[in-house]
């Protein structure tokens, strides 16, 4: 039977009934007495030299309270870069600027010029018409291999280049694997785009910036994943505001995907401006503004090369990326190519030999940022590609070559400095073809023929590295930020229990998971236990929600701090039962002497710790609160194999999802509930990258596909009933918990397996000259391909 | 979306008056021009809302047999009340948009704007229906003039649309995976005086008929009939979602599939 309670049960979301019935306290609910509105005037061109911003008409304007351009940032510091990378000569990747407001130049259609603060949002809007601006427009730089040519014209006039920086990993190996490349028998090559997405999280961004002039104390609200690593950025790097006097509350938050990890320009902004004017700011992104201002997520355009011996093992892989940093460099930006890209390019495989180049560049675009998944999306893509491309060329099946190649051996150190814990590629692999029933799909075949349509199958695995991850390995790496999580676990006098955690729920439902876990623990009801989160002036300093890392990081200092609480507990049971500590043992809510019928329960325990009339005084302190800060001593790897079955109309190209299933290891689950939305999630963002959803700019920089007429976003019709299992379990070995991260998994391992299907469905009517489709795999894009 | 007036009459001639004044607009369910309004590109200075009044509402068989929906009648209603009398019709209405879209979007406001990806007028033009104003009916053929472009006049409104009701017929919509507006919309209704073949979503100049499948379907109505007929690339709409080989092909297949579906 299934558990109702703790680890391992699927309670139903507490938060849920405050999303579904409308009562979430978002950003944009919160409206402060004498609030003004910020609407900021953004580029409309991608590339040009701003001459002047006459704002004298606008600032007579009804309403307007104050009109601010980059010279009111002149002694303000610019957005910071969170990750440095060191590129191939040692030399440190080309850091550009990254004012607020723009100074001396634009760089994208969407780069803020002037922010217009009124009594009201439209008159606000209405003095920004009356903005003169003399900008002289500039070439603009698009396409990556073209702005890395010499003579292009240079998004920042300060740096020698558009390339950001050209990274080898493992610079080492590089002579290595191009000599296994030359006695290979088989070489398959593939070039392929990984498209720009626009992460489009329900709930735009949102920022309300305050300040108290008795106190000295800045407010931010917004729609954050880590709003204690935004008070350090901003705080420290841009405003130079103490972390004592700034507070940033990010509440309820629509989603997130990456997006919202990062400290943008409109947060500096509210927060510099309710300052300076002594009055709260807010703005309120449309939709429009989300897509040319939030970080669009992959955008990298690859090619690469897999070697196989006579016998199709995997010899050597190498790989050449241009990745779109966009205009600037977005916080996390250079690390997503980099460290988060490469050292996922063994995968599931026992590769001995790799070596993977980047190329980051500047454009004319929006900055390009960590999307769920974040560079192993990308890695595991182009590897998952390559592989059915070699198994097509050399006649073999698909599975077996993988299963041939699979690492088996664990620990595993890869070419790629990385350590795989765990994993079972076997038994995801023998889990999948049971789930996705592989023997039925002759049958199915046939009934979709009689229909008139094409029907392929498609399988790929994906590793990912969550969790993210050790301090002092992501320090060598280049990170400008530990990676730890935080939790203060407050025990209060009745029994129940706050858990201020570093972690931030936008939607993952920690509120109802974390509380499993103690209740696990302690023996007590989960109702008993309420998660805080989202507010620097409530918990202490965590580093928030992305790369999977809630369970297997925030969750981890959750349960050392439970365990620091139950070693107090223990003492003061062992007090009140005159028992030794050594003794005592924690059990359904109750605290035992161990071979006694002796107990005392967690309730006498927790008031005796506030009401300390029979208390050991001299041994511990009063009180029931533990803080533990919780460092990883590696990645988790999570791990899978994924099927889909496509049909696709061969008289229109159109490809529709008829099956999908999903075999993951996730190590231990604590609800399988949510476990199994995060996955059905995650596969219908990877639908929606490979078959509907991609961002388009005009060789100009203009923004084509800038609303949902040309953008276009997965619909539940898009999508099948989903089959997902992650009854494969190999427990992490390093964290207290086993667990490894379910978050990206789908959108990490599904868009491999749609594009895999498509080609297959198309080999089956003899269109074999069809060897790769780019994503989106849209209904021209298919036809195109199959009548080329 | 700068203020504007509005303004609810409840007849016809109370509309075409408030529609006199310099700067004022007719608001149907205000999907296309309510979103124009609030991105800044659309101004007006008065809104004349055309959904009070109650002869522009509802769907109904006329005596000589025509399907009449009033102008402002929304696309739900449409598609619940059309249904028994002009399946095929009932159907394009009950694909447009969602249902937010369904039960504010309205028929006159549809073809007024002549948006060239939307489905109504190639229904209208598809059944030779005829479009109803104050002043003046105006025959399908003669009213859609091109992209957004038609033939009515400032302030004239449209107060009902009649369509003769066909033998058979079948909308066809290839969807933009974005808007869901029409890719490739073909419209196919065979009266006993011959076959009507519309096609939206394609050409640059807007919704348009397809003579030669037109003859050739009157001849025989069966989709083997349009074998070997093709419409030309040039003129059709290239652009992100479609390619104009793309779309002239579409033509072809929607036209084929309306047929079987109709048949
Ligand atoms: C999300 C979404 C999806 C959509 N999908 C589709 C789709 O798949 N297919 C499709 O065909 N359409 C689609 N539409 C458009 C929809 O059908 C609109 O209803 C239609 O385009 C306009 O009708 P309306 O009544 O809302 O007109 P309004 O927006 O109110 O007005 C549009 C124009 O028509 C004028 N007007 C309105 N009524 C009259 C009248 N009776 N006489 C004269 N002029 C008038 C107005 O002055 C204005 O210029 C979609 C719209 C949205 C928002």
């Amino acid at each position: 039977m299934p558990k109702d309670h703790g680890i391992g049960a699927s309670p139903k979301r507490r938060e849920d009934l405050r999303f579904l019935t409308g009562n979430g306290n978002y950003t944009d609910d919160i409206n402060l007495y004498g609030q003004t509105y910020v609407h900021f005037l953004r580029s409309d061109v991608a590339h040009g030299r701003l001459n002047k911003v006459d704002t004298a008409a606008a600032a007579a304007m009804p309403g307007v309270v104050r009109i601010f351009t980059g010279a009111d940032f002149a002694g303000v510091g610019g957005l910071p870069c969170g990750w440095q990378v060191t590129d191939k000569h040692g030399q440190p990747m080309q850091e550009p600027g990254h004012p607020v407001l723009a100074q001396g130049k634009v760089r994208h259609v969407g780069d803020p010029i002037a922010a217009i603060v009124a009594e009201t949002y439209e008159q606000a809007r209405d003095a920004a018409e009356a903005i003169v601006l003399d900008i002289e427009e500039l070439p603009a730089v698009i396409d990556m291999k073209a702005a890395v040519k010499d003579g292009a014209p240079k998004v920042h006039d300060e740096l020698t280049s558009n390339l950001c920086y050209d990274w080898g990993f493992v610079e080492e190996n590089k002579a290595a694997v191009d000599e296994a490349f030359k006695s290979a028998a088989h070489v398959t090559t593939l070039e392929l785009v990984n498209n720009r997405l626009v992460a489009n999280p329900m709930e735009p961004r949102v920022a309300v910036g305050d300040y108290n002039r008795s106190t000295d104390e800045s407010t931010l609200y917004t729609t954050s994943q880590n709003p204690h690593v935004i008070r350090l950025l901003m705080g420290a790097f841009v405003l130079g505001i103490p972390e004592h006097k700034l507070r940033v509350v990010a509440p309820d938050v629509g989603g997130g995907f990456g997006t919202k990890i990062f400290h943008y320009a409109e947060e500096a902004f509210c927060t510099f401006a309710a300052r300076q004017l002594k009055r709260p700011v807010k703005w309120t992104s449309t939709r429009s503004e989300a897509f040319m201002s939030d970080a669009h997520g992959r955008d990298h355009v690859t090619k690469i090369e897999l070697a196989l011996d006579k016998d199709n093992n995997f010899t050597a892989l190498r790989t050449e990326t241009y990745a779109n940093m966009g205009a600037y460099l977005s916080t996390f930006a250079p690390s997503v190519p980099t460290w988060l890209h490469g050292t996922l390019m063994a995968g599931n495989y026992r590769t001995p030999l790799i070596y993977v180049n980047v190329k980051a560049v500047f454009t004319n675009t929006v900055p390009v940022d960590a999307y769920r998944g974040a560079g192993r999306p990308e890695a595991t893509y182009q590897l998952e590609r390559v592989i059915d491309k070699a198994a097509r060329e050399l006649g073999v099946d698909p599975i077996k070559l993988r299963r041939q190649n699979f690492i088996t051996q664990f620990p595993y150190a890869t070419p790629v400095a990385v350590e795989y814990d765990t994993g079972d590629y076997v038994a995801t692999m023998d889990k999948l073809e049971q789930i996705a029933d592989l023997s039925g799909f002759a049958a199915r075949r046939k009934a979709s023929e009689a229909k008139g349509k094409l029907r392929g199958l498609g399988v790929n695995c994906y590793i990912e590295a969550c969790g993210i991850a050790p301090s002092n390995l992501v320090g060598q790496l280049g990170a400008r930020a530990g990676l730890y999580e935080s939790a203060t676990v407050r025990v209060n006098a009745t029994g129940s229990i706050s858990v201020m955690t570093g972690s931030h729920s936008h939607g993952q439902g920690h509120e109802t998971a974390f509380p499993q876990v103690i209740a696990e623990m302690l023996g007590i009801d989960e109702s008993m236990i309420e998660i805080v989160h989202g507010d620097t002036a409530k918990g202490p300093m965590g580093m928030g929600t992305y790369g999977s890392r809630s369970l297997a990081v925030g969750g981890s200092a959750m349960v050392r701090a439970t365990e620091k609480i139950i070693n107090k507990a223990k003492k003061i049971a062992a007090h009140l039962m005159e028992a030794s500590d050594a003794d005592i043992e924690v059990k359904d809510g109750k605290f035992h002497v161990a071979g006694t019928d002796k107990s005392v329960a967690w309730g006498d325990v927790t008031l005796a710790a506030y009401v300390p009339h029979n208390y050991p005084l001299e041994d511990i302190e009063p009180g029931l609160e533990e803080t533990a800060f919780y460092d990883p001593s590696n990645f988790t790897y999570p791990s899978g194999a994924y099927c889909c079955e496509v049909e696709v109309d061969p008289d229109t190209g159109r490809v529709t999802i008829e099956r999908f299933s999903a075999a993951d290891d996730f190590g231990n689950i604590i609800n399988p509930m949510i476990v199994s939305g995060q996955v059905h999630g995650g596969i219908g963002q990877g639908i929606g990258q490979a078959l509907l959803e991609g961002c388009v700019y005009d060789d100009n920089g203009q923004l084509l596909t800038g609303s949902y007429m040309d953008y276009a976003m997965p619909r539940a019709s898009d999508v099948p009933f989903y089959t997902v299992d992650h009854s494969c379990v190999t427990p992490c070995t390093h964290n207290p918990l086993g667990v490894k991260g379910c978050g990206e998994a789908g959108a990490i391992g599904s868009p491999p397996a749609v594009v895999n299907a498509v080609i297959d469905a198309l080999h089956s009517a003899g269109k074999t000259h069809v060897t790769h489709i780019d994503m989106p795999l849209s209904p021209n894009r298919v036809w195109a391909a199959m009548n080329a | 979306m700068y203020n504007f007036e509005f303004v609810r009459p409840t007849t016809i001639a109370d509309a075409v008056a408030a529609l006199g004044h310099e700067g004022a607009q007719a608001l149907g369910g205000g999907q296309t021009l309510l979103p124009t309004m609030k991105q800044r590109l659309a101004s007006p200075e008065k809104l004349v809302s055309l959904t009070g009044i109650a002869e522009m509402q509802g769907v109904c068989i006329s005596d000589d047999g025509h399907l009449c929906i009033g102008g402002a009648t929304p696309h739900a209603v449409v598609a619940r009340e059309a249904a028994k009398h002009y399946p095929a019709l009932a159907g394009l209405a009950s694909h447009i948009g969602d249902p937010a879209v369904r039960n504010r979007g309205t028929i006159g406001g549809s073809l007024a704007n002549n948006d060239p990806s939307a489905c109504y007028p190639s229904a209208a033009l598809g059944s030779g229906a005829v479009i109803v104003t104050n002043t003046r009916r105006i025959a399908a053929d003669d009213y859609f003039q091109g992209m957004f472009t038609t033939a009515l006049q400032d302030g004239e409104i449209i107060t009902e649309v009649r369509f003769p009701v066909p033998e058979k017929a079948s909308y066809q919509k290839f969807e933009q995976p974005a808007s869901r507006f029409a890719l490739v919309g073909v419209f196919v209704a065979k009266y006993a005086d011959g076959v009507r073949v519309a096609v939206t979503g394609a050409s640059e100049e807007g919704v348009f008929r397809w003579s030669e499948a037109e003859a050739a379907l009157s001849k025989s109505f069966t989709a083997d009939a349009l074998n070997g007929l093709t419409v030309p690339a040039d003129g059709m709409i290239g652009d992100l979602h479609g390619s104009k080989e793309y779309r002239a092909h579409l033509v072809g297949v929607m036209t084929k599939r309306a047929v079987a579906a109709a048949a």
